[in-house]
């Protein structure tokens, strides 16, 4: 079993019987040190994880666990509240079925089983005292591009839980976020919009993309019409923000995700103003575009 | 300078010039030490500087308009670092040829060039540094190296830059260093920061 490095004053572990496809350590990530060429990091919707948070008594920028495509197995050493947010997924305490949105509560030594969802892709998991691996630069967050924070989570990993908090929040249920089939985002365009003619534009907002199965937490990379420049040669390199519409030499755009590099060199044709739906967007999902006025 | 909108939470100052990108950074930062500009990162870069997590982007940008950036020496004080360097890399021949130079002559000159780091990126403490004339540009490798190693001094464009840790690059290589560039235990964790001034010494 693999220990990770813990903070004093951890009560108790989760024991990882089988990790699942892609599970990370994620908080609301390490905002602040861009201009050192440090990603942000972060669940993929914070809002999900911090919901996860309250429904078991932590604050919201606790650490707790992403999975993409669940397929987990987590035995708590202690007793616990839990909560699972994010995608539709069977959850089941022991033989025991238990909702998403939920707090459940957990038996020390009982098994946690996170199923595959059912629509969409990635849960957020939150026990009380949240996972107390080490903070690096202010954050537990995994970085996938940077290699900073703990690396992903493997099988027979044993991660550090900390002090509960609070009680649980009294709630009943939470509604969760619908996984639609196409997935309408709002575009901004800039701040290198004039890099691209004026066809690029109309493309981008008149027709369908879908998400390639090479996606991940770096960026949503998008199938479509690609996307024709105006202006040739590179663009020196400059900052990049989350929800940034980049577009490569293909022409072919991504759209940056939580773990985004700091600064690129191809121009962004637009800025999306939420990203957490890309979260849940499995490979061959239809996006579609907007402006900010509908 | 022109500011230009990112999105619904941030700017970008479009500079004319490299020196401008500086005093900008400088002055930004100044301003939120003061409390007087709210923004989550300042990240400066090779021709702009990117203000993140701006809760009023609007009011902000008229504001900076009316700003005149000062000097760019005061802003997190300016330091020069030594970083001790080993010049054996594989691709000085390459170097010297695209200088019509020599090798020795291109170990003297980069030894002898004050550097600044211009603004970092890539990876986390990866500092892109300028001080060599314009005409030492270089070509990358057309090909990129699967790795390359943490410490490697490498050249590309117009920049000389130090890998921080391995990572796929296809910077030219010209020497290397045992100094560590980024230790999330320090403060700052990153030993070349934007505004340092560096020298690539022999040693």
């Amino acid at each position: 079993m693999t220990g990770r490095p813990a903070e004093q004053g951890t009560v108790g572990a989760i024991e990882v019987r089988r990790a699942g496809p892609r599970t990370t350590v994620q908080d609301l990530g390490r905002p602040g040190w861009a201009h050192l060429g440090v990603p942000r990091s972060g669940a993929l919707d914070p809002a999900a994880l911090a919901l996860a948070n309250r429904l078991v008594g932590n604050q919201a920028d606790a650490a707790g666990l992403e999975l993409t495509l669940g397929g987990c197995e987590l035995r708590l050493t202690r007793a616990g509240t839990v909560a699972v947010t994010g995608a539709d997924v069977d959850v089941r305490v022991d033989r025991r079925p238990g909702d998403v949105g939920r707090p459940l509560t957990v038996p020390a030594g009982a098994v946690l089983r996170i199923g595959t969802p059912r629509h969409g892709l990635r849960n957020w998991l939150a026990v009380d005292g949240g996972i107390a691996v080490a903070p690096v630069l202010g954050s537990r967050s995994t970085d996938t591009l940077a290699g900073l924070g703990p690396p992903p989570v493997r099988d027979g990993d044993l991660l550090p839980l900390g002090r509960p908090a609070g009680p649980p929040a009294p709630v009943d249920f939470t509604v969760g976020r619908p996984v639609p089939d196409e997935l309408w985002l709002t575009l901004r365009p800039g701040p290198r919009a004039d890099w691209f003619t004026a066809g690029a534009m109309a493309l981008l907002l008149g027709t369908a993309y879908t998400v390639s199965p090479v996606s991940d937490r770096v960026g949503a990379r998008l199938v479509g019409a690609a996307l024709p420049r105006a202006v040739a040669g590179e663009l020196p390199s400059e900052g990049v923000v989350l929800g940034a519409v980049q577009v490569p030499a293909d022409g072919q755009p991504l759209i940056f995700l939580a773990d985004h590099p700091t600064t690129g060199g191809y121009p962004l044709i637009g800025v999306v103003d939420d990203v957490a739906g890309l979260a849940q967007a499995r490979p061959g999902t239809t996006v579609r575009f907007h402006g900010p006025q509908r | 300078m022109r500011i230009r909108p990112v999105g619904r939470h941030a700017l970008l100052l479009d500079c004319d010039d490299p020196a401008q990108v500086e005093r900008w950074w400088a002055e930004l930062w100044r301003r939120r030490e003061a409390g007087e500009l709210t923004a989550a990162e300042i990240v400066p870069a090779a021709g702009t500087v990117l203000l993140d997590g701006v809760p009023d982007p609007e009011s902000t940008a008229a504001r900076i308009a009316r700003w005149t950036p000062g000097p760019a020496v005061a802003a997190t004080g300016v330091t020069t670092v030594e970083v001790p360097t080993v010049y054996d890399g594989e691709d000085l021949p390459r170097v010297a040829e695209h200088w019509r130079s020599t090798v020795p002559e291109v170990v003297h000159r980069l030894a002898n060039t004050e550097f600044r780091v211009a603004f970092c990126g890539f990876a986390p403490g990866f500092a892109y540094l300028t001080g060599l004339p314009p005409r030492y540009a270089v070509p990358r490798l057309p090909t990129p190296r699967p790795r390359v190693p943490a410490g490697s001094v490498a050249l590309a464009g117009p920049y000389a830059g130090i890998y921080p840790s391995a990572s796929p690059g296809g910077w030219l290589l010209v020497g290397r260093t045992t100094l560590t560039l980024f230790d999330v235990s320090a403060d700052p964790p990153a030993t070349l920061t934007p505004g340092t001034r560096v020298r690539l010494v022999t040693g």
